[in-house]
């Protein structure tokens, strides 16, 4: 047993490897938080009328809100007057036109988290929105995604290029009233990636955003809208990373998704923020509000996430399953180890007929980690033959950690079947012999059974994604998943 | 929290202080001023507590009840037929809105290894057990409804079991109203000694169509090695008030075992808690409830296990009809030191009707890794091949409808070990459904 | 090859194995055989290393050295293999892929290289037809969803690939039927060598009409209460355990 032990603190305490700072020049404004600093965001982004109005009500809105504390998370109260609202690298300031323009330093940041920007050594089949601090630094591929009417740039270029666009969809699935976190958003956002697929276009390669936090004191304020028009499909993904810390940082984004008819969008987040160290100093608080409205008839949203970072993850991302026969899928695997606390799970809304959702979510916990999966399936009156089936398992790996799970189901039509079951064990001793057994190391007996607990939700993700997934469980599992 | 509900309760309780038993003895004194002044505290919950997310109170809240009388109840031994058990040996206590009725009882002195006493002559008679357990489990500085029930008690039972062979007769204790617009706050204590047997059934029923409001509480504190059977058959007027909150203790190597029916009432609220305080405890939550019309009802159970090797099993199940609407909160707690610990939890639930609505919260919550959990729920309806099949076979579809409610159901009927009662819950589930008597000669 | 000198073993607080002597080398097959309690799987668990049997005397000698002292997985990569009776399920890892894992950890051991993915697949191939195994079985997660049958046949199928020195087979026989039985006994008929040692724990003598033992003893309550050759399953068969032991027990 007490080799097992040993195992496990081995794993548990492997290195945050993207925990570097780069050293560039930033734009920063100082912390605090009024409606000068919104005017001042708003203006230093040459916003038209109607963003400025967007977030002055959101920041009104925010003033009148409480922090939520319903999570199964604690922490010291954040204070939101010590938070910088807008860092950006000054190379960068005014966008540039292509990569030859960006800082070497930035490129050799995003080179050294192993996201080359420079497009010939990417895999051609991925196109990558690189955001940096507040703002976004590069987009790849922007050019051969055009040709089909693709729209994939950062959040502030398609605020000043498709305006209309942005005013059109901004808000309408995650409104800026909605929680705590999406109002702050909603006022001091300040970059992310907007993406717009049109009709009847299946986008030819993985589009993905790749944030990175680098300045001290700052919060991190993105928002991502993706909208899929009738008949359109895009595979969007999603990867963060930020240098240790003692200081905690706040995190706090917003992403919305529109399927319209018939239209699909997978959205993939492998969150690898920096969880904090081992007494639980620094970290990120990642709140983050997420959320998918299938808003015509056959359309499908599925997320798939990976938490493996921050000191706390409070994240829900969700279907509103509006439209006729729409599917709503929601994949997770969120470990919590050292003092991580995870509090995440989703949210199904079934209104329209024939619609489906499946959860697969699964938590690991170690250390003195804290994982809860919270998690709603509500089927309203209208929902005809609405389905849900719930999978969520736990492990737990080690006698100070902690797996909970809340499940809510609201069921308002008879019609509707609604399946959930959960369980909880730690890794079995005789699935451990046996490994050992055929000669397997203790060590890599773990890691395998916690990759095999955790296939149903990797074979969701790109491939290269799950590659990465798997490393973050800090395993050699070749072949073991596929 | 000031409101007019809390201070109508206030004044009644300062009205009616002076005649509610035990008046003056310290203990007691302090006992009921402190639940009342949690009371005045927290008020009746609201949604806003997660507790009470689903059930809001306020028709309990704004209706005001007066506490009846001790004279003036006619109830024919008839009426008990009804409500006893038949043919079940049994030891039976009457409380008639809330007050024992020692005419209607069926006792039997000589019983040895069991003292049954009413909660108004254990106080009277200074039971030392009294001021030993009395109050020990329930939770009066959180809980409205128990802090109220603490303030107001009046009567119950209190039912000391020492017997170690098991063949003590099962102690019957049935509470019936009569009358409209009162409330009664029914208290039952059951202190089961080291390696004792017994088995309880509290019954709640009524000879009134009418609006009243019951709140019981019931503690229940089992010794090392002490096994219970705990019975609750809940069928009070479809337009009651019910309230009721069991707190149950196990100490090492005990085995509980709470089955709790409910078919009656317009609101109703049952609150089961379980700890399990030290090793190689088992725990057992068996449940059932049937309900239509606008009628509400709402279960939370929590298991609490708090020491290593206790293994708890759940099974609820739900059946909606009409506009009702169901609640489940299945709550199961391991706490850090509670290792070896075995939870399993599951719950059913089916929609009969186009209105009714369930809403249930399976929640675990871990904290020791070598445990095995699991919880599962369901919310659907009935089979529509298997009723296809039943109406190929030339049975009409009201019938096949209601056999295969009774199919759904049965797995938690058969559950219940005493045979009469097996069979009297059966008639109560059988006579909710159209051509009970049909049905009865199929399922026997 | 394998020398068990007055092995006591204590499973939960009770003595299971109560002085038990057995010599086997290489090139042999031994049956143990007994009736159900006698101490055959708790035997078969304590040669692969299972931690929770407490060993409370004797020694156990595997090609000359402390076999008792070996962790789990050095057992396995020095040779020997434990075909379980209750093969273990691990939702989520891919038989295939669980079983290169197993063969490169103990080539490694040996020092070795690892095979790589073409090779793997070759060998794996070879091995599957002597089972007659189903390919679909490689494709899915080790032993979740296979059948009673399945799961033996998976058993032995990695003997075949891992090629072990001393094979221990725990109630391998259990469960099969005629035609299952005869693929796990030409399977295991296959790997017999003169380098290599076999030993059998099995309830029936049916197993030993399809291999047949060099040895076979009985076991009852913890002791070996008697050797002999083939003959000696069949008077198993003939007069039931009751009577052996009965006999046995003056001696």
């Amino acid at each position: 047993m007490s080799s097992q032990a040993q195992d496990l603190e081995h794993l548990v305490h492997r290195e945050y490897e993207a925990g570097f700072v780069t050293e560039v020049e930033s734009d920063t404004v100082p912390p605090g938080l009024d409606e000068d600093v919104i005017r001042l965001i708003s203006s230093k982004k040459r916003e038209p009328a109607f963003m400025l109005d967007f977030r002055l009500k959101s920041f009104r809105h925010w003033l009148t809100m409480s922090e939520p504390v319903w999570a199964h998370v604690r922490y010291n109260p954040i204070d939101y007057q010590a938070i910088s609202y807008y860092s950006a690298p000054k190379s960068g300031a005014d966008g540039p036109k292509s990569l030859d323009e960006v800082d070497p330093k930035l490129l050799e940041t995003y080179e050294k988290l192993g996201i080359p920007l420079a497009e010939q050594e990417r895999l051609a089949g991925v196109a990558v929105d690189a955001v940096f601090d507040s703002v976004s630094v590069a987009t790849t591929f922007k050019d051969k995604l055009a040709e089909q009417g693709i729209i994939f740039c950062s959040f502030s270029e398609a605020v000043q290029e498709h305006p209309e666009l942005v005013e059109q969809y901004l808000g309408t699935v995650v409104p800026h009233t909605d929680n705590f976190f999406a109002a702050l958003n909603s006022a001091v956002f300040s970059d992310g990636s907007f993406c717009y697929i049109p009709k009847g276009v299946r986008c030819p390669m993985e589009l993905s955003t790749y944030f990175r936090i680098n300045a001290a004191n700052t919060g991190q304020f993105e928002r991502t809208l993706i909208v899929a028009d009738e008949g359109a499909y895009v595979s969007y993904l999603e990867g963060c990373t930020a240098p240790m810390r003692d200081e905690n940082q706040l995190h706090a984004a917003v992403v919305e998704l529109i399927a319209m008819q018939g239209a699909q969008i997978k959205y993939s987040t492998v969150q690898n923020w920096y969880p904090g160290d081992e007494e639980g100093r620094g970290g990120i608080y990642n709140f983050v509000t997420k959320r998918g409205d299938c808003r015509g008839d056959n359309s499908k949203i599925s997320w798939t996430q990976v938490e493996t970072g921050s000191a706390i993850t409070w994240k829900y991302p969700s279907c509103i399953l509006r439209g006729d026969n729409s599917v709503g899928e929601f994949y997770s695997v969120a470990l919590s180890n050292m003092r991580q606390q995870a509090d995440t799970g989703t949210k199904m809304v079934h209104i329209g007929k024939n619609t489906s959702s499946t959860i697969i979510s699964k938590g690991i916990s170690a250390g003195h980690g804290q994982n809860t999966y919270r998690g709603l399936v509500q089927v309203g009156k209208g929902a005809e033959k609405a389905r849900n089936y719930t999978q969520c398992d736990s492990l737990l790996m080690g006698d100070k950690c902690g797996a909970h799970t809340f499940p809510y189901m609201e069921v308002k039509n008879p019609t509707a079947r609604v399946e959930h079951e959960a369980t909880t064990s730690k890794i079995s001793e005789d699935q451990l012999f046996y490994c050992r057994q055929r000669g397997i190391s203790e060590e890599d007996a773990i890691s395998i059974i916690v990759n095999g607990f955790c296939k149903e939700v990797f074979k969701e993700l790109p491939m290269e994604f799950a590659v990465e997934a798997q490393k973050l469980l800090s395993v050699s599992l070749e072949g073991a998943v596929g | 929290m000031a409101s007019a509900a809390v201070d109508r309760y206030l004044e009644q309780f300062s009205t009616f202080q002076a005649e509610l038993p035990g008046h003056g003895v310290d203990w007691l004194d302090r006992s009921r001023r402190g639940a009342l002044d949690a009371f005045a505290k927290t008020g009746f919950p609201t949604p806003r507590h997660e507790d009470w997310k689903y059930t809001r109170v306020t028709p309990i809240e704004k209706r005001s009840f007066r506490i009846p009388e001790r004279n003036g109840i006619e109830v024919q031994g008839a009426d008990l037929e009804r409500f006893g058990l038949g043919a079940l040996d049994c030891e039976q206590l009457v409380f008639v809105n809330g007050h024992y009725v020692d005419a209607l009882s069926r006792r039997n002195v000589s019983e040895s290894g069991v003292r049954i006493t009413t909660l108004a002559s254990a106080i009277n008679a200074s039971s030392p057990l009294l001021e030993s357990h009395l109050g020990r489990l329930a939770d009066t500085t959180s809980q409205p409804f128990s802090a109220l029930n603490t303030a107001f008690m009046s009567d119950g039972a209190v039912i000391h079991v020492k017997g170690r062979n098991g063949d003590q007769r099962p102690i019957h204790l049935l509470f019936l109203a009569t009358s409209d617009d009162m409330v009664a706050h029914p208290r039952t204590l059951v202190v089961a000694e080291a390696q004792s047997r017994a088995a309880v059934i509290e019954s709640y029923a009524s000879l009134t169509e009418g609006c009243y409001f019951t709140n019981a509480l019931t503690e229940i504190a089992l010794m090392e090695g002490a096994q219970l059977e705990h019975y609750k058959l809940q069928q009070e007027s479809p337009a009651a008030f019910h309230v009721a909150t069991l707190e149950a203790r196990l100490d090492s190597d005990s085995r509980f075992a709470s089955h709790s029916i409910s078919f009656g009432g317009q609101l109703v609220r049952n609150d089961i808690n379980v700890r399990i305080e030290a090793e190689g405890a088992a725990c057992l939550l068996n449940g059932l409830f049937m309900v239509g019309g606008r009628q509400h009802v709402d279960y939370h159970t929590r298991i609490d296990h708090a020491k290593p090797r206790g293994t708890s099993e759940e099974f609820y199940k739900g059946i909606l009809d009409g506009r009702s609407r169901g609640v489940f909160n299945g709550r199961v707690k391991v706490h850090p030191d509670a290792q070896k610990t075995d939870a399993h939890q599951s719950n059913n639930n089916l929609l009969l009707s186009r209105d009714a609505e369930i809403d249930t919260k399976p929640e675990l919550e871990i904290y020791a890794d070598d445990v095995k959990c699991s919880h599962g729920a369901t919310v659907g309806q009935l089979d529509e091949r298997a009723l296809f099949y039943l109406r190929s076979r030339g049975i009409d579809e009201d019938q096949a409808r209601s056999l295969l409610t009774f199919g759904f159901a049965r797995e938690i009927l058969e559950r219940v070990e005493l045979a009469p009662l097996r069979e009297k819950v059966t008639d109560a589930l059988l006579e909710r459904m159209p051509n009970a008597k049909q049905l009865r000669e199929m399922v026997a | 090859m394998l020398s068990i000198k007055n092995l006591h073993v204590t499973v939960d607080g009770k003595e299971i194995i109560r002085g038990l002597e057995l010599e086997v080398k290489a090139g042999e097959v031994h049956a143990i055989m007994g009736p159900n309690g006698s101490g055959k799987s708790t035997l078969a668990h304590v040669l692969a290393g299972r931690e929770d049997y407490e060993v409370t005397d004797g020694q156990v000698l595997y090609e000359g050295r402390d076999l008792l002292q070996m962790p789990v997985e050095d057992r396995a990569r020095e040779g020997v293999f434990l075909g379980f009776q209750y093969p273990v399920e691990i939702p989520g890892v891919n038989n295939t892929y669980f079983l290169k894992a197993a063969l490169n950890a103990g080539r490694k051991h040996r020092g070795l290289s690892e095979l790589d993915a073409m090779d793997f697949i070759k060998l794996v191939k070879e091995k599957m037809e002597i089972l007659h195994m189903d390919e679909s079985l490689l494709q899915r997660a080790v032993n979740v969803g296979f059948s009673g049958g399945e799961k033996k046949r998976n058993e032995v199928f990695q003997m075949a690939v891992l090629e072990p020195r001393l094979a221990i087979l725990d109630e391998t026989d259990s469960g099969l039927d005629i035609d299952a039985l005869k693929d796990v006994a030409h399977g295991v008929n296959a790997l017999r060598s003169g380098d290599r040692a076999i030993v059998l724990v099995t309830h029936y003598q049916r197993l030993l009409n399809y291999i047949v033992p060099d040895f076979v003893h009985i076991l009852s309550d913890g002791r070996i209460i008697k050797s002999g050759g083939r003959e000696l399953a069949l008077e198993v068969e003939e007069e039931g355990y009751s009577e052996l032991r009965r006999r046995a027990a003056p001696a």
